[in-house]
């Protein structure tokens, strides 16, 4: 029994975010595939190509050019298609508004993000697995909420 | 008299597959030789069947015994804390240990290896995945849920809920009831 790889999409405009997001999941022990964009347009028309394909879980973050986080947040929910994609909001602002604002309008994870690499691996480890058990245990997706 | 045959494996074991799922009502894509993809998740009993019916033909559903006592131990966990009132009074190590004949040391590290989490990281999960469905139902109080799910007390119980949802249980219910406003409109 293989264990499935799991897809993660990362939206990011920070260079040096996304090269730590990937070198993370490089470190984890973990079957993953790990790709990223730069901001909220290219994100939007990445899913729209690979609706076959769709991540398993969508790092979003808020701050980005053109569409910023919480547009395709709200992009995304509305949409059939996608809108059963576990979303992990990934952000500098750890506002309470902002993680309210977003779990309401129905993000999953919220992510502050950290500043040293080990606690970025253990978040994103906790974080990825806690996901898994949402998709492969049959639990209540409406009710997948980790603030971290 | 004697003929002579040419077997198209391939295509034989194509067709057996394709007409024992179908039977059994499954919709499926081959990967590759040897790999399926079902679109439905199987429960054990299906699973079960399955291995069965594929067996007659000496098809063998590969690390079947594995995946099957892993959902079992899925499935007795979430029984267990479904009826919740009525707990056993045993520790659910022993209790999985006496209900699926294995070691809890061995179902432990079976489910370790294979679903990125522990047993008792699991049970943690299920217990609160509870209380979110009944904290939704905004019928009971903290109090209560933490009664019904056999925490110590309701410190307990705010205090795992915060460890595992990283939210206090008020933040959830906050959060869940803006969420059905939201839909409702």
């Amino acid at each position: 029994m293989q264990n499935e790889t799991i897809k993660i999409i990362l939206a990011d405009d920070d260079e040096d975010d996304r090269l730590f997001f990937i070198e993370a999941f490089e470190e984890l022990r973990m079957k993953t595939e790990v790709t990223t964009v730069n901001d909220g347009n290219a994100l939007m028309k990445k899913l729209d190509c690979s609706a076959e394909q769709l991540p398993h879980i969508l790092f979003l973050d808020l701050n980005m050019p053109f569409k910023n986080g919480m547009e395709c947040l709200k992009e995304i929910k509305n949409n059939p298609l996608l809108k059963n994609i576990a979303i992990a909001i990934y952000s500098t602002s750890s506002a309470d508004t902002d993680v309210e604002n977003t779990f309401v309008q129905g993000a999953n994870v919220y992510i502050k993000k950290p500043s040293d690499f080990d606690q970025l691996k253990k978040i994103l480890s906790v974080v990825v697995t806690t996901n898994w058990q949402y998709q492969t245990s049959g639990l209540d997706r409406s009710h997948f909420i980790l603030s971290l | 008299m004697k003929l002579f045959l040419k077997f198209d494996l391939h295509k034989a074991c194509q067709l057996i597959l394709e007409e024992q799922l179908t039977k059994q009502g499954l919709t499926f894509k081959t990967l590759a030789f040897g790999e399926i993809q079902l679109k439905e998740q199987l429960n054990t009993t299906q699973l079960t069947t399955l291995s069965e019916s594929l067996g007659y033909y000496g098809i063998e559903v590969l690390e079947n015994q594995k995946s099957i006592l892993l959902q079992k131990i899925k499935e007795s966990v979430v029984e267990l804390i479904a009826h919740d009132d009525e707990m056993p009074n045993m520790k659910i190590s022993n209790f999985l240990a006496d209900k699926l004949g294995y070691s809890y040391g061995y179902l432990s590290n079976l489910f370790s290896e294979y679903t990125y989490t522990s047993i008792e990281n699991f049970i943690i999960l299920q217990r609160i995945e509870r209380a979110k469905q009944l904290i939704g139902t905004n019928e009971f109080t903290f109090t209560e849920i933490a009664w019904k799910l056999s925490y110590s007390s309701v410190a307990h119980f705010s205090t795992q809920f915060k460890n595992t949802t990283g939210l206090t249980p008020s933040a959830f219910q906050k959060i869940i009831n803006k969420r059905k406003e939201i839909s409702n409109k």
